[in-house]
């Protein structure tokens, strides 16, 4: 029997390595230890109903456990075998309680290809990850496929880099191949930018053993020996999982020389990012890993010509290669009969924001938004209404009600006025602000800005400045049309992707919320309240008792008496002057008599 | 910024971490990983000492101290908080969370209190966008954050 129990970032955050301290501590005292082992592993994906604990073999899922639930779970369960009804997952369509995480909404509708392991191994053990069909793969195209098979495969099969851009995996690899010579690299970009997103975080946690195998993979078939993952220091257990995970393989002889007696040598090195988006971008990521600024530069050269040390490189993302160990196991027809037509196999995204299943998602490309937002997602947080899903992070756009049944794949996207991005994907409702998200992602790409070329560092400082005005209530209908054309001109002459596509936000939002816009600049009012600027501060007269708690708590001295008496009240009430009012909101908090609202 | 003297124990420590990586130019990001790793921030005159060793312009160590966000100048608190500004905590209200911080705290982000106990600075996404929106206090992750929940969290800390 096993215990596992998540030791995602989001359970971790919750006591999930008190739960497994319980557990073991409760196990060892009943002398259960030999029989029950309680396994660490990496996000189930359910994160909103964590911290999660599943029982296998009989594949019960608990949700919300607490340390303090643990004694229960190996009493009822572990001993007497009767599921603790209480902690399962509640329905709340039907009330009912459900123990198998298959016919849970959040699960039904997704496809675990890239996640494959992640929730069902103990990351740091090479063994559990071997029985669920590990460095099979890798086993397979050294003995029994050449090189060029190895591309052949990875191209038929139709993926494409889950990195953002989409660029068919197996034709990159090809072209790094034609470039033979004796120094050549395999880079894997886990430096994970998007704001918002942990998909290749929780996929190196939760399985790192399918990276370094799926880069070994690729080694063989682009004819290097050597590898190199870029990772944000930001991510420390990551950091730990992979290092567990290339020290075993090394002891397993199946990193290192002559690996399982091929002939063939390949090894990992571990580099790491210090906190930039822009070296994200490829050409980058290869400066910073050579000790330098993370600047980008123009390609050509692509890094397959001249990358790392100027020599042939091949990036990929780390989802990326979490598939190709499976597309050769089972065959690149298996993975090319999943998907839509021309984007094939899943993506993995990070749900999140105002819906009630936030967590980590992996769905066949071509679902739609509907299904996403609403199946799996569970509709929208407090049954408020839905305003906006946001794709691609800085580089993407926000898409409206009209956009819920558009597919999920690279092209749909994109025409929609968004992309696929890296897997970011944050549900707004009517408290969001779509000026202030425009800002937000703006104020993300100046701060991230490498400053080497212009369009991009004064381009965006500018748009920054104007929409800043919009939401202070300076704006004017001019300054709608100059963000259009600052974003039109930043498009076009900007050096790297980040400058490039840093407009979307702004240009998507106009598109799709153009009334909001000409709101904030015309009637000087943000309707989701969100715009500090634009609101104002009032006291009802008639409501107002005068008891002046309101007065004492105001930091800005705003507040003063009036010479006004409600009729049925004793003091006179109290009054708001707009123009020391910082919009702190700490009198409403303290009005007991509701005589204060926000216009 | 006021001159620090570099003791003896410290000079040799990032003598020897510089020589660990062969005082090769091409290391010096790891170099200054490290460094930070144990001292928290990176003032003046550790990088001169880490462009001596590694034999380059200090312009060149203070280019990346500078440009990578991870690197920092300034020295942290003894409770160092961060607040998760990423997307999905930005839609759940972080901005609010930041602002009642800044407020009992008296300071702004990236400064220390007075008396050295708390530092402020802001960080995208920490990977626990379920619990939106999050603050750190050191290694600990509180999730679910509200204005009010600001006073409890520091009380735990005075
Ligand atoms: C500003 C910018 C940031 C990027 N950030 C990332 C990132 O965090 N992770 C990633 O895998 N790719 C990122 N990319 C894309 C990479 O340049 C590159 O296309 C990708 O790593 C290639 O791998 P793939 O083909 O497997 O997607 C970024 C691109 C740009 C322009
Ligand atoms: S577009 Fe922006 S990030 Fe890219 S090179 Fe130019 S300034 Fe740097
Ligand atoms: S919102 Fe704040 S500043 Fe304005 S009146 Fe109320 S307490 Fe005073
Ligand atoms: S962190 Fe536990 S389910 Fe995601
Ligand atoms: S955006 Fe804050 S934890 Fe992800």
């Amino acid at each position: 029997m096993h215990v596992l129990v998540c030791g995602g970032t989001g359970c971790q955050a919750s006591a999930s390595a008190q739960i497994i301290k319980n557990f073991e501590d409760i196990l060892a005292a009943k002398g259960l230890q030999d029989e029950v082992q309680v396994v660490r592993t990496g996000c189930f994906g359910f994160c909103e109903k964590g911290p999660i604990v599943k029982i296998m073999p009989d594949n019960t899922f608990y949700t919300q456990v607490k340390p303090e639930d643990v004694e229960k779970i190996v009493n009822e369960h572990i001993i007497k075998g009767r599921k603790v009804t209480d902690l399962l997952y509640m329905d709340p369509e039907n009330k009912e309680h459900v123990a198998d995480s298959k016919h849970m909404g959040f699960y039904r509708k997704q496809l675990r290809i890239a996640l494959r392991n992640c929730g069902f191994i103990n990351p740091e053990n090479i063994d559990e990850c071997i029985s669920r069909g590990g460095y099979e793969a890798l086993g397979k195209v050294l003995s029994e496929m050449t090189p060029q098979q190895v591309v052949d495969e990875v191209t038929k099969s139709g993926l494409r880099g889950r990195g953002g851009a989409g660029f068919p995996t197996g034709v990159k690899w090809g072209l790094c191949a034609k470039n033979k010579c004796d120094e050549m690299y395999v880079i894997c970009n886990a430096d994970e930018g998007d704001p918002g997103a942990f998909m290749d975080r929780s996929i190196m946690e939760g399985d790192p053993h399918s990276i370094v195998e799926a880069m070994a993979i690729c080694g063989y078939a682009i004819g290097a020996t050597h590898g190199l993952v870029y990772i944000r220091a930001e991510y420390p257990l990551a950091i730990h999982r992979l290092q567990v995970a290339i020290a075993q393989a090394r002891e397993y002889g199946l990193l290192g020389k002559d690996i399982l007696g091929s002939g063939f040598d390949f090894d990992i090195e571990l580099r790491y990012g210090a906190g930039a988006f822009v070296c994200g971008e490829e050409t980058a990521l290869i400066h910073s890993m050579e000790g330098k600024r993370g600047e980008p530069t123009l390609k050509p050269p692509f890094p397959a010509v001249s990358g790392y040390m100027a020599k042939p490189s091949n990036v990929n993302n780390v989802e990326t290669f979490a598939n190709v160990p499976i597309i050769i196991t089972k065959g690149a027809d298996w993975f090319a009969s999943i998907g839509s037509e021309k984007s094939k196999g899943t993506k993995v995204f990070a749900l999140a924001g105002q819906i009630n299943n936030v967590g980590l998602i992996e769905v066949p490309m071509g679902t739609t938004l509907r299904d996403i937002i609403y199946e799996i997602g569970g509709g929208i947080k407090g049954g408020r209404k839905f305003k906006a899903v946001q794709t691609g992070g800085p580089s993407g756009g926000c898409l409206t009600e009209k956009h819920l049944d558009t597919p999920i794949d690279y092209e749909s996207l994109a025409a929609a006025g968004s992309m696929m991005g890296s897997g970011g994907m944050v549900v707004m409702d009517d408290t969001s602000c779509m000026v202030a998200i425009a800002k937000f992602y703006l104020e993300f790409t100046c701060e991230e800005s490498c400053g080497k070329c212009s369009p991009c560092r004064i381009g965006n400082k500018r748009m920054l400045e104007i929409l800043t005005k919009i939401t202070e209530g300076r704006g004017t209908m001019d300054d709608l049309q100059e963000l259009r054309n600052l974003a039109a001109v930043i498009k076009d002459t900007a050096l790297c992707g980040l400058g490039q596509t840093s407009p979307n936000p702004v240009l998507s939002t106009l598109d799709n919320f153009w009334d909001e816009y000409v709101e904030h600049v015309v009637d000087k009012k943000c309707r989701a309240g969100v715009c500090k600027k634009l609101m104002r501060y009032e006291i009802d007269k008639e409501k107002c008792i005068g008891c002046g708690a309101c007065k004492k708590n105001c930091p800005a001295e705003a507040i003063s008496k009036t010479d006004y008496i409600a009729p049925g009240h004793k003091l006179p009430s109290m009054t708001i002057d707009p123009s020391k009012c910082i919009k702190c909101g700490a009198c409403i908090s303290t009005c007991k008599f509701s005589a204060i609202s926000v216009k | 910024m006021a001159v620090i003297k570099l003791s003896e124990a410290k000079v040799n420590f990032i003598k020897d971490v510089c020589k660990s990586y062969g005082n090769k130019p091409g290391e010096v990001i790891n170099v200054l990983h490290k460094v930070q790793g144990e001292y928290g921030y990176l003032p003046a005159e550790i990088q001169e000492l880490v462009a001596k060793e590694l034999g380059i312009p200090v312009s060149r160590v203070y280019g990346i101290v500078s440009f990578y966000s991870f690197f920092t100048m300034t020295p942290k608190g003894e409770y160092p908080i961060s607040v998760c500004l990423g997307t999905a905590c930005y839609v759940r209200g972080a901005e609010k969370v930041l602002d009642e911080l800044k407020r009992q705290l008296g300071i702004n982000v990236g400064e220390v209190t007075p008396d050295g106990k708390f530092s402020l600075t802001c960080l995208r996404c920490v990977g626990a966008c379920g619990l939106a929106p999050v603050i750190e206090v050191g290694d600990k992750v509180y999730g679910r954050m509200t204005p009010d929940r600001v006073k409890d969290v520091l009380a735990e800390y005075k």
